[in-house]
């Protein structure tokens, strides 16, 4: 409970410099880092409120559940690949080594575009067979969330792309060491974001 | 790992080598204040000339060829969306926010000085598009500042093809820019301040600033999905909101979309929005309240616990602005409980700001009038809104006068006075020159009366029963010959406080050459901001070395000090005192002590 135990101190009775070097309150943890968690936090309310219509709009009589298309599970396993791949890329810089590093985190993203390839050809079948974005509330959620997901894949992969260029341009791993942290952060906060969601869709 | 703080890091400052670098592209966050400030302001302008438009229709209904029921709710619409979220938001947060965080926190600049750039291009930008509604086809939208589906975006509300279409992506666009700058905002102030900077030492400027930030992260959201999803219902055909209707005898093909959810969803975000506007406005006043009374704000740690609970409390309290859309009286009870309950620490900053003035040494600046007017303007504006917060009390008033002049007494003149006190205030920090002061004064007298020559008999006109969003009143029997003539005088109010706002514009370009040299802290304050070597202060703010601070930002009056202010960055060893023998301690208590 540090956070009250701060908001409880008397400012005024205490002179002097507290906290030594660094000043009481913040995180020991790289800025960039600070502000990813926020992000995120915000991203979250964003998916959560979308979550929240459409448990809303399901419950009113015009709602038909839409079959869901079996790429998905496809989709969902090149997506826990990606977010894998990433993962053992962060572990391996993590002990400032070279060896695989290129391959598990280029390969991460590759595994990211496969997913939103998937997902655009999942969009394609559904079209095919007359599932259009205003044909039914479920179909037009379903294109939203599934639309709105990869959007934020592909700021991910924007990022992904400028620190594989520097990690190709022969980056030392401790300079590119927080980059490939704050993606795998990324990546896992949208691999379960995908969870989340696939759950919904899947079975309402 | 252990990382470096970021006060101990040699952080790389983009350093302008050209006009364009340093003025237009600039990432220094005291240029891009100005940036946010001056278009913010720009931005209201018209906000405020749409305002007298609709008063001189109300005032002399049937006398002027420029105003027809279209053009009327297009002016309310535009009128209110831009002073809530592109001037109020953008200044307090944009301007404010990015000028005074890295001086009163005691850094460089902001943590990302790029994205922060980049935050207000995009705030034009979406400035830009919402403009742009002026002048397309069908002209902006008339659906209210709500923008309630499904009349939004039927024939028969103006704009309802590409003026609703452009004011949702407008705001879609302003909630990037404000993600953005928000993202920056508050890491800024939890990872950059300087040494010794606890976050019980910070102004509360700062944590007005700070925790408002943070519900906008929160409360933003809302209203970017009911866009997105409103955006989605209008162009692309799919039924999120609208519900099966017929428009001029065809039926739509939309079917069985929720209107209400949208109502849920807009509030959600627009309550927040209240407080994300209050939030800063509390802190800035708070600021120079103490200032200029000389003395330490009253009860500092009930302030910040105030400024959290308040921002806690506004995520649960939404739905009371929809009483009359209709509701399980359960609901209503619960959101009327917590509407009442928000009274309390927003009274209680109320006391603490009387009892800041209680036995100061008040130096009547012109800041410190509008810092008091404020406290005026706001416990009328806050008294009105616990009529309002109980459903049965809503339900006949909410249609009515009454609600205009409530929320445009605590929502409108209460952030205003306070954004001119604050203006007022750092103008000297920001330019150099001091501003004239008699100009400043009487500004102050003729909007603080006018205003209230405005608002107050639309309570009077709300408990008649007028009802507020009629293009014109017309003849009824229930509102009488003494209802349209108290109109035409507050249409003669209203032009009058419009006009004498040209005195602001007057006093702050005319002192930009004539005013005063201010030096480094005219008003003799405690706080960071006013401790930097260069006034105004350059790129990077403080020259070799960053401050360190030793105590609060409230060392004002301190029995035994030298001067009647101790500057957050003073040693406890080099406290100037003045010779014991001249001090009576029984005449100075200290106050924080007592």
């Amino acid at each position: 409970m540090s956070f009250i135990k701060n908001i409880a101190v008397k400012p005024w009775e205490r002179k002097g410099i507290i906290g030594g070097l660094r000043p009481v309150g913040t995180f020991d943890t790289a800025p960039e880092k600070v502000a990813l968690v926020f992000f995120l936090v915000v991203a979250s309310v964003v998916f959560s409120l979308f979550t929240v219509s459409y448990i809303i709009r399901m419950e009113l009589p015009d709602w038909r559940p839409l079959s869901d298309p079996a790429q998905l599970w496809l989709n969902t396993g090149l997506l826990v690949i990606s977010s894998i791949l990433l993962q053992w890329a962060r572990t391996i810089v993590q002990t400032e080594a070279r060896k695989h590093l290129i391959s598990a985190f280029i390969g991460g993203g590759v595994f990211a575009i496969l997913f939103i390839a998937g997902q655009m050809n999942t969009w394609q079948d559904l079209q095919a067979t007359g599932n259009y974005i205003n044909a039914n509330p479920a179909t037009s959620f379903f294109f939203l969330l599934t639309g709105l997901h990869a959007l934020h894949l592909l700021g991910g992969l924007w990022v992904w792309s400028k620190s594989s260029i520097r990690l190709i341009a022969g980056s030392k791993p401790e300079e590119i060491k927080l980059s490939i942290e704050l993606c795998t952060l990324y990546w896992h906060f949208l691999l379960i974001v995908w969870l989340a969601m696939f759950a919904m869709l899947a079975n309402t | 790992m252990a990382y470096l703080p970021l006060a101990d890091q040699e952080q790389e400052l983009h350093h302008p080598h050209s006009w364009v670098t340093k003025y237009v592209w600039s990432q220094d966050h005291k240029v891009i204040a100005i940036q946010y400030g001056g278009t913010a302001i720009a931005v209201g302008c018209v906000a405020l000339v749409l305002s007298l438009l609709m008063r001189m229709q109300l005032g002399f209904p049937e006398s002027f060829d420029f105003m027809d029921p279209n053009s009327y709710y297009q002016s309310v619409t535009m009128h209110g969306m831009i002073m809530v979220v592109y001037l109020l938001t953008a200044l307090f947060l944009g301007g404010f926010g990015n000028y005074l965080i890295p001086l009163m926190v005691g850094a460089r600049d902001m943590v990302f000085p790029f994205l922060n750039m980049l935050s207000y291009w995009v705030y034009l930008l979406s400035v830009l598009i919402l403009m742009a509604s002026f002048f397309v086809d069908g002209g902006p939208t008339g659906a209210g500042w709500t923008l309630y589906p499904p009349q939004a975006a039927m024939a028969g509300t103006p704009g309802h093809d590409m003026g609703i279409i452009l004011m949702l992506v407008s705001l879609v666009v302003f909630i990037v820019a404000f993600t953005m700058g928000g993202l920056n905002y508050v890491t800024t102030v939890l990872q950059g301040r300087c040494r010794g900077l606890t976050m019980m030492r910070l102004p509360l400027s700062v944590w007005g600033i700070f925790v408002a930030t943070i519900l906008g992260l929160f409360a933003f959201p809302a209203l970017l999905v009911s866009a997105i999803m409103m955006i989605f219902d209008t162009l692309l055909g799919t039924s999120f909101f609208m519900p099966a209707v017929i428009e001029s005898g065809t039926p739509l093909d939309h079917n069985g979309g929720s209107p209400i959810l949208f109502q849920h969803l807009f509030w959600f975000f627009g309550h927040p929005e209240v407080y994300i506007v209050a939030l800063p406005a509390f802190g800035l006043v708070s600021d120079v309240l103490s200032t200029h009374a000389r003395k330490n704000i009253f009860g500092y740690r009930m302030m910040v616990w105030a400024i959290i609970a308040i921002g806690g409390l506004s995520f649960v309290v939404w739905a009371h602005h929809m009483y009359v859309s209709g509701m399980h009286p359960y609901f209503g009870f619960f959101f009327a409980t917590t509407t009442l309950i928000i009274a309390v620490p927003t009274a209680l900053k109320v006391y603490n700001w009387v009892l800041t003035l209680w036995e100061g040494n008040i130096r009547l600046n012109a800041p410190m009038y509008f810092a008091i007017g404020f406290i005026f303007t706001f416990i009328h504006g806050g008294l009105t809104g616990l009529f309002l917060g109980n459903v049965v009390i809503d339900l006949p008033l909410s249609d009515t006068y009454f609600v205009v002049a409530h929320f445009h007494m605590v929502m409108g003149v209460s952030p205003v006075l306070v954004l001119f006190a604050a203006l007022y205030h750092w103008y000297p920090k920001i330019t150099g020159r001091m501003f004239h002061s008699g100009m400043a004064k009487l500004h102050f007298w003729c909007t603080f009366l006018g205003t209230y020559a405005i608002y107050l008999p639309m309570h009077y006109l709300g408990f008649l029963g007028v009802p507020r969003r009629y293009y014109a009143l017309g003849t009824t029997d229930f509102i009488p010959q003494s209802a349209q003539d108290l109109n035409t005088a507050i249409t003669i109010a209203a032009l009058f406080v419009g006009t004498s706002q040209l005195l602001f514009f007057i006093n702050i370009f005319w002192s930009l050459r004539n005013g005063k040299k201010a030096g480094g802290n005219p008003w003799g304050s405690a706080s960071l901001e006013w401790q930097t070597p260069d006034t105004p202060p350059i790129h990077g703010n403080w020259g070799d070395e960053l401050p360190t601070v030793y105590r609060w930002a409230y060392d004002y009056s301190v029995p035994g000090a030298h001067e009647d202010f101790i500057s957050q960055n003073t040693p406890e060893s080099a406290e100037p005192t003045v010779d014991e023998q001249h001090f009576d301690p029984d005449i100075d208590q200290p106050l924080a002590d007592v």
